[in-house]
């Protein structure tokens, strides 16, 4: 027997990012790094310089007399239909005739170079007749701008009598900041026209699928005439789930108009503001207890900042709605959403997809009930945990069958020794001091599948050439995750061949139709599935021919590593397929696969969205200064679940990173609107997301190895791109206890997300006052 | 003497001739869009990612050396004479990884990649110059590089790896150190050199007085010295500066000069070169001066500028007027030197007349009994303008305050000093009341405006706390800041 060493990259060890190398050598191709065909042009977008207006006049002449200008796109050069919105309500126009945000882009300039149509976009004669505006959720609702999409409302039990049979009740407001996905690659496409309608769009998105519906819905032509590709993006974050959209479409029109390549690229100002952030909201909670600290019951209302469109609003209020008990059983529970429309950019997905906004939402009435109190808020947190019949079900009445909350919990409280910090940090504060300190541990529990059913559906092709080597593709996207790599193990570990063989290849809507966004973490659980279907086909072929041709059983035919043994003899992986090709065994196969078991009645507001949840919990220790409201995170120890991971240390690096982009989120990075309705932060130099010195002093991070999904998802785990976002939350409880220190905790502060210094201090300050 | 009329350096391996250079083409563009070097990315073309980074390597006193810039703010004109080295040339040529590439590879420090290639330009030059780092020197090395996946932990860890994987000894740019200085020494100009189109025009004058010869000339030229704020006019704002007349190259006006009383500095000297001197000088101002900016933009970006653009929220300013610094201002004519505090009339003028440029900067060392201090408060911890930043120097005498200067930025027009709260405080027993009676006096001095980075009130509140800041630290009390490392 020869070749029968273990396989390299095999599933559940660790494997690196398949593009670890191209990335550190600078080889790895991101749209902009394609080589660019002769005559390629740039198209670069011109926009509005008022916050909500009618367009009275535009006069683009100075924009086409510029230097290097071949020609201009308005509204009325959109071929098929001026829209963009994702959710077919028609309220996204590619260039609008009544602007409803600053810097809403209206026409676009096609030049010879990208400065050239960039520097001629600033040309514009545009006149408006203003109309009145409001950017928060608040005015905007006050102002009586409608909401963008049908609310939802999710009840359980009667809210009232379990108010009435509570001896506490507290009512507050929170606010919680939104976020700029600040990818470090921003938005780009590039188009390059083809014969008949044909139009080909290279383009950073995590939803092909997405994008070469608007650009045919633009260019009105079949979906068939568009192909989308996409081999990697440089960070999408759910920034790029919809919001290329628009960037794809002119790309194409511009293309198609001029039968010319054309790119796109948006400056990093421009790709800030004309592109939709997390959703901040206005959350009041009424929230109502006993002695014990046992929630009774919860009324909760979420106004979310959509912006002008629905764009995904609908889906990421509905998704807050649906993590606002995060893992906690509330008796008597009623939460209600309000998307709320404003004039500002269109908000859209960012990882978590309104989740975060849900469970922070939880862990402030925990909070609250634990000052109110004076407990412990773990203790808080234990007495609430879902528990079994009876303490299982959620707002949405499905039943949390698969909880390991408090095992995940008990273990991080002993692993980061959080009773014994907690009280030597009491103490510390007790001696009073400028510095103080604070500790928190706070779990998540994140509900797995697209709320929209049918998005839960995937396909892939796989195809096995005759010389052994193997082709993968599916309609999953890569943009960061290691989405690639992990299916390259599952498909590795199917044929039991080395990871090498695998050719890892672009995403595009020409190999797999009607695919959903890489989002909703579930990348891997649904593209991992459709390969693993694939490959079972080819390996069912291959099976048969080699029990026929050998004269065995089929069930004496196995897959060993780099080898096949057919009955007593051992073939070489590439020999049996050398063979197998020669006797027109067919040696490809598209795979398929749906999530099963879902269903969700929004009408209702029942049923059961999700497939299975993802647990996990942080503990964070900071340190404040109470003169000016700086901190510093001193510790964070992690225990995340992911069930039975594909690879291991490429979770890690999910639970880690999302840590920090969570922290990033409550801490500095701060949306900043002005009276004029400008968002006046929209670069890294006025928006700050963490650095390597604001991570965690001491960061341990570990998987609950223990951990197998119940469901039959692809090898028993779970998915990990969004669950330990919420994580960061246990930094910002944490801010909040060393705040309440200078009050000796006797009120829990009135602390508002993005928790930044000047918060902080404000904070401290009210406190101090009394 | 013959002028010339392009820009020479060398990218990499090769030579490059740009004839007609154009002032304000960056770097970046160069290398993405002319020499198709895709390896080095744009994400911000600000300064504030790195996701373009690159090293440049020059002479300086004969002697070459090698940082990291931001190739998006960075002028090809700038370069005459330099050595760019992007990540393409760090693959061996048997296509073998370089010891960074190799430690980022195995501690999993990319994920979408896209920042990747900054980092590991960051990297690489911390390993040449310190092999062997402490965290919080790699955390100083990537302040100026963003990664919005990894979390950075196995960055961290990759790069306190390096080293284990290879040592700069052996690396091809210390062997070819020789050559490259003999082909660098080669390069350099023999006068003046005058590039670039009519209406983008580049002017690297071969010496001071060639200097003060050009703005005679033409008075209403735009002084680079490291574009560390030019670059974003032009990257950002697209405004048109030709004719440029170039600074970062004279020796000259990079002269440090410390002596018993005072410390002089070249207005070209950037942040990291007088980074020893001012730590010798003025202790304080250690961690003060590792807060401004990033890595790549202190190794370009110099005091002289941060002095001369006159913004009321450089970093620089109110440290060194509590200090007592003097400014030198030269033209054709001459010199003239005033306190710095005068340089700066109102927002958007200062005391500097057409022709006219910034020669020198002279801080006085601090007297028996003079107390210093300099705080700066930004959203985040590094990389991040100030909302506010103090400098306070007050002498003690006994127990009595005899002198006082302090200087706040970010709470008006223009970096100023607190007049009213220094008269609180001089002449006045050395206790809490008299630093709390300043800090009230602060709302006397400035009427702060609200932006993003902080609101008026949270600017007023924090300014005065700062002063109880300074006084809890003198008395000895130890923990009143935090200090992250
Ligand atoms: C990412 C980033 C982060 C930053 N962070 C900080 C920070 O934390 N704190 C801070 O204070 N600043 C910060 N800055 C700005 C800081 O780098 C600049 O103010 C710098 O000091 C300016 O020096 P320079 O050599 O780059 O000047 P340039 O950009 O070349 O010039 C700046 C101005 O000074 C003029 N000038 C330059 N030299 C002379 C001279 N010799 N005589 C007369 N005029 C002259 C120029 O004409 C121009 O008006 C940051 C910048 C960036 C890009
Ligand atoms: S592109 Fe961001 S620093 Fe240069
Ligand atoms: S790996 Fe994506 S930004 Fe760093």
């Amino acid at each position: 027997m020869k070749d029968l060493s273990p396989l390299t990259g095999a599933v559940h060890h660790d494997r690196i990012h398949d593009s670890a190398i191209k990335h550190v050598t600078g080889r790895a191709d991101y749209t902009d790094d394609i080589a660019e065909p002769a005559g390629t042009l740039h198209a670069y977008l011109g926009v509005a310089t008022v916050t909500h207006g009618t367009i009275r006049t535009m006069n683009l002449d100075r924009v086409r007399q510029a230097s290097g200008v071949v020609d201009v796109l308005t509204a009325r050069d959109v071929p098929g239909v001026n829209d963009l919105s994702p959710t077919g309500r028609n309220d996204e126009p590619i260039f609008p005739d009544t602007v409803e945000y600053h810097g809403q882009p209206i026409f676009a300039v096609i030049a010879h170079s990208r400065d050239a149509a960039r520097r001629a976009a600033e040309l514009a004669d545009v006149s408006y007749d203003i109309l009145p505006h409001a950017t928060d959720a608040l005015s905007a609702q006050a102002a009586g701008l409608p909401q963008v999409t049908d609310p939802l409302k999710l009840e359980r039990g009667d809210v009232a009598a379990g108010q009435a049979t509570a001896p506490h009740r507290i009512k507050a407001r929170m606010t919680v900041g939104g976020q700029d996905h600040m990818y470090l690659e921003g938005h780009i496409a590039f188009a390059i026209p083809g014969e008949d309608d044909d139009v080909i769009v290279h383009c950073s998105t995590q939803h092909p699928s997405e994008a070469q519906h608007m650009v045919a819905h633009a260019l009105g032509v079949p979906l068939n005439a568009v192909t989308v590709n996409v081999r990697r993006m440089g960070g999408g974050f759910g920034g790029k789930e919809s919001q290329m959209n628009l960037f794809a479409a002119v790309a194409a029109i511009a293309a198609k108009r001029l039968h010319r390549p054309v790119k796109i690229r948006p400056d990093r100002d421009q790709d800030m503001t004309a592109t939709g952030k997390r959703h901040d909201f206005v959350i009041d909670y009424d929230v109502a207890f006993d002695d014990d600290g046992r929630i009774h019951a919860v009324d909760g209302h979420f106004a979310a900042r959509c912006g002008y469109s629905s764009d995904l609003s609908g889906p990421v209020t509905d998704r807050a709605l649906f993590h606002a008990d995060n893992a906690y059983f509330y008796p008597h529970v009623r939460l209600t959403s309000r998307p709320q429309k404003t004039n500002t950019v269109s908000n859209t997905a960012f990882r978590g997809f309104g989740g975060p906004q849900g469970v922070i939402a939880a862990e402030r009435m925990i909070e609250e009930v634990a000052y109110a109190l004076g407990k412990d808020p773990l203790e808080v947190r234990r007495t609430n945990f879902y528990g079994t019949e009876g303490r299982d079900l959620t707002p949405y009445h499905q039943q949390v069958t698969d909880n390991i909350i408090g095992r995940v919990v008990d273990e991080l409280a002993d692993s980061a020794r959080y009773q014994a910090r907690r009280a030597e940090i009491l103490q510390h504060n007790a001696q009073g001091g400028i510095l103080r300190r604070g500790i928190a541990l706070t779990p998540v529990k994140f509900g797995i599948s697209f709320t929209a059913t049918h998005y839960n559906q995937a396909g892939a092709l796989v195809h096995v050439y005759n010389d052994g080597s193997i082709h993968l593709n599916h309609g999953g996207t890569e943009m960061g995750q290691g989405l690639n790599t992990k299916i390259a193990q599952v498909l590795a570990d199917a044929f039991q061949v080395d990871f090498d063989r695998i050719k890892i290849t672009k995403t595009t809507t020409e190999k797999v139709p009607n695919t959903s966004a890489t989002a909703a973490s579930s990348g891997s659980d649904l593209n991992g599935m459709a390969a693993l279907d694939a490959a079972d086909q080819i390996k069912a072929r291959l099976v048969s021919f080699a029990a026929e041709t050998w004269g065995v059983a089929a069930d004496e035919v196995r897959f060993l590593p780099n080898a096949v043994q057919i009955g007593a003899e051992v073939v070489p992986f590439d020999t049996l397929i050398r063979r197998a090709y020669m006797a027109r065994v067919h040696l490809s196969a598209a795979g398929f696969y749906k999530t099963p078991d879902i269903h969700w009645d929004r009408a209702a507001g029942k049923g059961r969205p999700f497939f299975y949840y993802a647990y996990g919990a942080a503990c964070s220790e900071v340190t404040i200064d109470t003169l000016t409201g700086e901190y510093r995170v001193d510790r964070t120890d992690i225990l995340h679940d992911v069930g039975r991971s594909l690879n291991p240390v490429l979770d890690r690096g999910q639970v880690e990173g999302a840590f920090l982009q969570g922290m990033g989120w409550l801490t500095t990075e701060e949306l900043w609107w002005d009276d004029q309705g400008r968002l006046r932060t929209h670069a890294p130099s006025t928006y700050k997301i963490p650095l390597a010195s604001d991570r965690p002093r001491i960061f341990n991070v570990a998987l609950a190895e223990w951990s197998e999904n119940r469901e039959r998802t692809i090898k028993r785990s779970k998915a990990v791109g969004e669950p330990p976002f919420m994580l960061g939350i246990s930094v910002f409880e944490a801010l909040s206890m060393a705040v309440a220190s200078v009050a000796d905790y006797r009120v829990c502060p009135r602390l508002d997300a993005p928790a930044t210094p000047e918060r902080v201090l404000i904070a401290v300050e009210r406190l101090k006052a009394g | 003497m013959d002028q010339q009329t392009d820009i020479r350096f060398l990218l990499n391996g090769q030579e490059i001739i740009a004839r007609d250079a154009p002032a304000t083409r960056t770097l970046l563009d160069f290398l993405r869009i002319e020499q198709r070097l895709t390896g080095t990315k744009e994400g911000c073309a600000e300064g504030d990612c790195g996701a373009c980074t690159v090293l440049v390597g020059r002479l300086q006193d004969g002697a070459l050396r090698y940082e990291t810039v931001n190739a998006c703010i960075r002028f090809l004109a700038s370069l005459n004479g330099c050595h760019v080295v992007t990540v393409e040339h760090l693959t061996g040529p048997e296509g073998r990884l370089h010891p960074v590439q190799q430690a980022m590879v195995d501690h999993h420090g990319s994920q979408c990649g896209f920042c990747t290639p900054g980092f590991v330009m960051s990297l690489y030059a911390l390993w040449m110059q310190t092999p062997q780092p402490t965290v919080t020197e790699v955390e100083t090395a990537i302040q100026g590089n963003l990664c919005r996946c990894t979390g950075y932990e196995p960055i961290v860890k990759a790069a306190l790896a390096v080293n284990s994987y290879g040592s700069p000894v052996h690396d091809h740019l210390t062997r070819e150190r020789d050559t490259i200085t003999a082909r660098l020494a080669a390069l350099q100009p023999a006068g003046r050199v005058v590039t670039g189109p009519d209406d983008d025009r580049a002017i690297l004058p071969a010496d001071v007085d060639d200097l003060a010869q050009v703005l005679a000339e033409t008075p209403q030229a735009t002084i680079v010295a490291g574009a560390t704020d030019v670059g974003l006019w032009v990257t950002k704002l697209m405004r048109p500066i030709s004719p440029v007349v170039f600074v970062g190259h004279l020796e000259e006006l990079k002269r440090i000069d410390l002596t018993d009383t005072a410390l002089t500095l070249g207005a070209g000297v950037t942040y990291s070169e007088a980074e020893s001197a001012i730590a010798t000088a003025f202790p304080h101002l250690n961690d003060y001066w590792a807060r401004i900016a990033g890595w790549q933009v202190r190794n370009m970006g110099t005091i002289g500028g941060n002095i001369a653009n006159g913004s009321p929220i450089g970093d620089t300013p109110p440290v060194l007027i509590a200090l007592g610094a003097t400014l030198t201002l030269r033209n054709a004519a001459g010199q003239r030197t005033l306190p710095l505090e005068a340089f700066f009339i109102d927002y958007g003028k200062q005391d500097r007349a057409k022709g006219e440029f910034v020669e020198s900067l002279s801080i006085p060392r601090p007297q028996p009994g003079q107390i210093n201090a300099a705080y700066k408060i930004s959203k985040r911890r590094d990389e991040d303008i100030s909302s506010v930043a103090a400098g306070i120097s007050v002498t003690r005498t006994g127990d009595i305050i005899t002198d006082a200067r302090v200087a706040f930025g970010g709470m008006s027009a223009t970096p100023r000093r607190a007049r009213a709260a220094e008269a609180a405080l001089i002449g006045q027993p050395w206790t809490k009341a008299a630093f709390d009676a300043a800090a009230n006096a602060l709302s006397q001095d400035f009427t702060p405006l609200s932006d993003w980075r902080a609101s008026a009130d949270y600017r007023l509140l924090v300014a005065g706390n700062l002063l109880r800041r300074f006084f809890l630290e003198q008395d000895g009390q130890t923990s009143v800041r935090l200090d992250v490392a």
